[in-house]
């Protein structure tokens, strides 16, 4: 039985390469050069699966990607879900079963590499047929940098299927020397097994290259910007639609001409034909020349064409003009097509006379594939006469071409891509000439008569057994229900019906499903219209799209020059925008909280040190420097002296804290100004906005030089004595270098920028070295440090250490919707100052109310544990029946080795005359009462920044 | 005496992975390597006054004129990375000459001088295959008749912001500038982006 519809010679496939397959679990062979759907339909297989609703047998209902019906499930060599049988290439070992109208995941991780490529071109050709291939020589000719891509496995598109011959020789030898001259361009590059599934603004188009299991990436997903793109996307036949007509079995005619000439595989026996297109009529002939009986032609059309009724009658193939397939019969298989006489004006049919079969051929005429054409904001139009959709108007630098722009025979779309090539070419400024065109079979142009759905003799249910679209199993019947339930809009009863919604997204169902929608709605197809033509054109795995930024690669981390250090210190590490930060620094045996407790212990007692390179660090110069700082900050930064420092708070034009950070004054007409670590990119945008649009006047530059600079912060009453033993050449004594001011020298012997700044409010320094000697000078720091007990801290001791010391960390203890008076931060803002960022919304009632949420501090009762951050507070011992007023919420909340007692900072409504208070913490099902108290909690009076 | 001045450069702990997944010299292939210590001084000052034109002099080379081309000299290369704004590069070690060259010739003018050698790194990509490589994260047109030598673009490799800049187009050559902190990551990328085929 094996491969007994197999042609014994013919086709583009290798019969002394034969493929062994399992399919539903039974072993098959094919041949390379195969689809899974030919080596099927080669082995007398038919039927994949069922469909989705009904769950009908499906079997193969094309030969391309436009397949509705026959989805299969891989097994392996990979696991791939919902693949087209018709697009899966025969490998050896290639084990898949038929699916029920879904497939699903593998539950394995994929192991297969997917990557993408950039390329830009002067002329992009999709489609690689008659129109795509002339159109890709010419503009190749004229010296154009040319991108060729097509879906199939080899270039050829349509002439690969249909045995026509051109010069007199199989179109296959022309196909072959214009790849071969295409190929020696030395800027042409071809992409077979490509499929371009997106057309987007200013001919950007993106393509999946199927690269196979043998590459080592096996998709590829291609970003195309081409200055010109000819679409020679080809076209897809319409089925027809009569009761029953999804019986595995039948086929559109051209594919079963395509599986006879590209595949050598006749995929019947005796065949009906129904047809109301001069299309099918050489499929009809093609296969009763490769032996297959042909039952009848059934035509719609009262009249037969003359030119094909003659060859049919030379075939003695019976023609039955004025007749239509009403109805077939067969379960898995279609056994019998139901002929009736019909007219189409009226709409009539006669009684139905079952003519035995085992393939049954349709052909409704051809829709061009026009999906990247509208993609790129190309209209479309109905033509009655083709009965389809066409390209109409036009897009610059797009070029539609051959089956495509609505063409039917060779000759036409071989002149047609030439002209586009040349078209396209000519743009560009190049001179270009289309070559000679091979001569064609004479055949005269085919016509058709568009026929929506035949008459359903069942009057019981009528349509309900009318397929118009196999992928979701939807019939005439379910559009009849649409209209009848008051919808008249093409995309309101695609939604409804789930027309063109699958897979497939409609690409043969579309057009019929307007047409029945006119018939039924009493219009004409043009003022119904189409849907939209979304990308992608065919499905696209996530994987494909994600490409290689997966697991480590998935977005940038980014590290210090002691991040090594950290790793080999233990550290865990904390995400702070795209930056790893030491979390903390647990010895043998330690959790966080001991390892925490122990780091703040030492910060506060001795000295401990953090890598703070992380800081996004702007160098500000120009003769405005100092007035523009003015008005970007709150408070004044005008009256700082060189080589001082000061804290600055940064607002949005709300009014609202945006950022903050320290200014220090590095030269009359230049400061360096710090942001906290996540918001640098932010800052610098949000200072160069206003630079660059609201105070062009202002003779200001700005320079990142955040990874100019390794900074490590020394805090604690020893920090001044380990600086001393590695800083000698410079002063550190409170007079001569005082809080908030910064010295140049020698740290470790590398040139450095040293700082007094504190975020924990003990005496603390901060050591600024170019990047390349931070990992060096942190040792060195560590080394001095040895004597000391020097503690390597993280950013939870920062956290507890500044939280203590009631600083508020912008974007923890901030969301946006709190000002600096909020925070008890108003002695930060100017009043002297005519003018700055946010200024004026101070004056609005709403900042000046006095129950907004402030910053307060949280000490929970005696015996509780650490409040969680997030915990809801609430007035009452007790919760009243719903809606609860809310007070506010707890924003940072750690344990204190210094307070010995867990504390915490809060927003809370009116909150600062509140302090004293007992509030209540919604914890779990618990209220933990807590108290209001000043957010400051240790050293209140600064005693300890000096030391 | 030099490494021991200059500390370690973000990817010398890379080093040795980049060699490994680098063709070697002489094959088709892509060759990885970080160009460390580099002097870099970021150059702010008006075009069209007199003290573009003395810095020019001063280099040897007038600022290129628009962003995207490159001077060079003996000494330097100048990057055009804005309508105002230039990237000079030089030899290890020749940041500070560099700065007070530039800073002299700027006489007082309005501009900005900063050293910016350590903020970011180079990493060289060369070789037949560097094009494809770079382009399977980068969407320029790389073409050499496009993107040909002496030329630079501001724009992202992968995930990164990155400066490219070629320096020969036959074989390929690019430095690509990258900063610091990310340099780790890009260099990981180059490494599993050479496992493809192009």
């Amino acid at each position: 039985m094996s491969g007994s519809f197999r042609l014994a010679e013919g086709g583009r496939i290798d019969r002394d390469r034969p493929v062994a397959f399992r399919f539903e679990g039974r072993d098959y062979q094919g041949c390379a050069g195969d689809t899974l759907a030919s080596a099927l339909l080669a082995n007398g297989v038919h039927q994949v699966g069922t469909g989705i609703r009904h769950g009908r047998p499906r079997g193969i209902a094309s030969a391309g990607a436009e397949e509705p019906s026959a989805l299969v499930q891989i097994v392996k060599p990979f696991p791939e879900p919902m693949l087209t049988a018709t697009t899966v290439e025969l490998r050896d070992g290639l084990e898949a079963h038929g699916l029920p109208g879904q497939g699903r995941l593998a539950a394995d991780p994929d192991p297969a590499r997917y990557d993408a490529m950039h390329a830009h071109c002067d002329v992009l050709v999709v489609g690689a047929g008659p129109a795509g291939l002339s159109a890709a020589l010419a503009a190749a000719r004229a010296g154009a940098r040319v991108v060729v891509a097509d879906a199939d496995t080899e270039f050829g598109g349509g002439l690969l299927g249909s045995g026509e011959l051109l010069d007199h020789a199989p179109a296959a030898d022309w196909v072959r020397r214009v790849t071969a001259e295409l190929a020696r361009g030395p800027d042409v590059r071809l992409l077979p097994r490509t499929t371009v599934f997106g057309h987007y603004d200013g001919n950007y188009l993106v393509a999946l290259e199927d690269r196979g299991p043998d590459a080592l990436t096996r998709q590829r997903t291609w970003h195309i910007r081409a200055r010109e793109a000819v679409l020679a996307t080809g076209a897809h036949e319409r089925p027809l639609v009569f009761a029953d007509n999804d019986r595995p079995g039948t086929m559109p005619a051209g594919a079963a001409r395509t599986y006879l000439h590209r595949y050598g595989v006749v995929a019947g026996r005796r065949a009906v034909v129904f047809t109301t297109d001069d299309g099918a009529y050489p499929a009809a002939l093609d296969l009763w020349g490769a032996g297959a009986e042909i039952a009848a032609v059934v035509d719609a059309r009262p009249e037969a064409p003359p030119f094909w009724a003659r060859r049919c009658a030379e075939a003695r193939i019976p023609v039955l003009p004025g007749h239509a397939v009403v109805g077939t019969s067969g379960e898995e298989h279609v056994t019998a097509a139901h002929i009736a006489a019909f007219d189409p004006d009226s709409g009539t049919i006669g009684a139905a006379d079952p003519q035995a079969c085992d393939l049954l051929l349709v052909s409704g005429g051809w829709n061009p594939a026009v999906h990247l054409y509208s993609q790129a904001g190309g209209p479309v139009a109905f033509d009655g006469a083709a009965g389809a959709f066409l390209p109409a108007g036009s897009v610059p630098g797009v070029h539609p071409a051959g089956a495509a722009s609505g063409l039917r025979t060779t000759a036409q779309c071989l002149s047609s891509g030439a002209v586009a090539g040349v078209q396209a070419a000519s743009r560009l400024g190049l001179e270009a000439a289309a070559a000679p065109r091979p001569e064609t079979d004479a055949h005269p142009v085919p016509k058709g008569r568009p026929l929506w759905r035949v008459p359903d003799p069942d009057t019981e249910a009528p349509g309900a057994r009318q397929f118009v679209d196999l992928a979701r199993d939807a019939t005439v019947a379910d559009i009849g229900r649409a209209v009848g339930a008051g919808l008249t809009s093409v995309e309101h009863i695609k939604r409804f019906t789930t027309v063109g919604t699958g897979h497939d997204q409609g690409k043969t169902s579309g057009t019929l499903s307007t047409g029945i929608i006119a018939e039924l709605l009493g219009t004409d197809p043009s003022e119904v219209g189409t849907t939209t033509f979304r990308a992608p054109y065919t499905p696209v795995a996530f994987a494909a799209l994600a490409g290689r930024e997966r697991g480590d690669l998935y977005d940038p981390v980014r590290v210090t020059a002691m991040h090594d250090w950290h790793v080999g210190h233990g550290a865990p590490f904390e995400n702070v925008g795209q930056w790893k930060r030491p979390w903390y620094y647990p010895r043998r045996g330690e959790d966080m909280e001991a390892a925490v407790l122990r780091e703040c212990r030492a910060v506060r007692t001795g000295v401990g040190m953090q890598d703070v390179s992380t800081l996004g660090k702007i160098d500000v110069q120009g003769p405005d420097a100092a007035a523009f700082l003015d008005l970007v900050y709150t408070n004044m930064m005008s009256t700082l002296k060189v080589g001082r420092i000061r804290y600055g708070l940064m607002c949005t034009a709300d009014g609202m804290v945006f950022d903050d950070g320290t200014v220090m004054r590095t030269g009359e007409n230049r400061y360096l100004l710090t942001t906290t670590s996540g918001n640098a990119a932010h800052v610098l945008e949000h200072l160069e906005d206003w630079l660059q649009t609201e105070w062009t006047h202002l003779r200001v530059h700005l320079t990142s030089v955040t990874e100019q600079w390794a900074t490590i912060a020394l805090a604690g009453p020893r920090s001044r004595e380990v600086l001393a033993r590695v800083a000698a050449g410079i002063d550190l004594d409170n007079a001569e270098f005082p809080f908030m001011s910064w010295r140049n020298g020698a740290v470790a012997g590398r040139r450095a920028r040293v700082c007094r700044i504190s975020f924990s409010g003990e005496l603390a320094f901060e050591v600024n070295v170019p990047w390349w000697h931070g990992r060096h000078v942190w040792e060195a720091l560590y080394e001095a440090g040895g004597p000391f007990g020097i503690t390597p801290y993280g950013t939870e001791t920062m956290h507890v250490l500044r939280a203590e010391k009631g600083f508020p960390i912008v974007g923890q203890d901030t969301d946006g919707t709190v000002t600096p008076q909020d925070l008890g931060m108003g002695w930060a803002v100017s009043r002297k100052k005519a003018d700055f960022i946010g200024r004026r919304s101070f004056s609005r009632p709403d900042t000046a109310r006095t129950d907004r949420k402030q910053l307060v501090g949280l000490i929970p009762a005696a015996g509780e544990g650490v409040l969680p951050e997030g915990t809801q507070l609430v007035e009452t011992r007790v919760l009243p029946e719903p809606p609860v007023p809310m007070l506010g919420h707890v924003t940072s909340s750690y344990r204190s080795a210094v307070l010995g007692t867990p504390f915490a900072l809060a927003l809370v409504r009116g909150g600062r005359d509140r302090i004293g208070q007992t509030v209540y913490g919604h914890v779990g099902d618990r209220l933990v009462p807590v108290e209001i108290t000043d957010p400051v909690f240790y050293d209140k009076e600064g005693a300890r920044r000096d030391g | 005496m030099t490494a021991d001045l200059y500390g370690a450069s973000p990817l010398a702990a890379r080093a040795d992975a980049l060699a490994r997944h680098s063709a070697p010299e002489g094959v088709q292939g892509v060759r990885i390597a970080e160009v460390p210590f580099t002097a870099q001084v970021a150059l702010r000052v008006d075009p069209r006054g007199g003290a573009a034109e003395r810095i020019g002099t001063a280099l040897g080379a007038a600022l290129p004129g628009r962003p995207g081309q490159v001077a060079r000299t003996d000494r330097v290369l100048v990057l055009g990375l804005g309508p105002d704004e230039w990237l000079v590069v030089g030899s290890e070690g020749t940041a500070p000459e560099l700065q007070d060259t530039l800073t002299a010739a700027l006489d007082g003018a309005h501009g900005a001088v900063v050293d910016v050698s350590a903020h970011r790194t180079i990493v060289r990509v060369s070789g037949p295959k560097a094009r494809d490589l770079l382009n399977t994260g980068c969407a320029l047109d790389l073409h050499p008749r496009v993107f040909g030598a002496d030329q630079c673009a501001q724009t992202l490799l992968a995930r990164a912001a990155v400066i490219l800049l070629c320096r020969e187009t036959d074989p390929a050559d690019f430095w690509v500038f990258v900063r610091a902190s990310y340099a780790r990551y890009l260099a990981d990328w180059l490494i599993d982006a050479t496992e493809f085929d192009g």
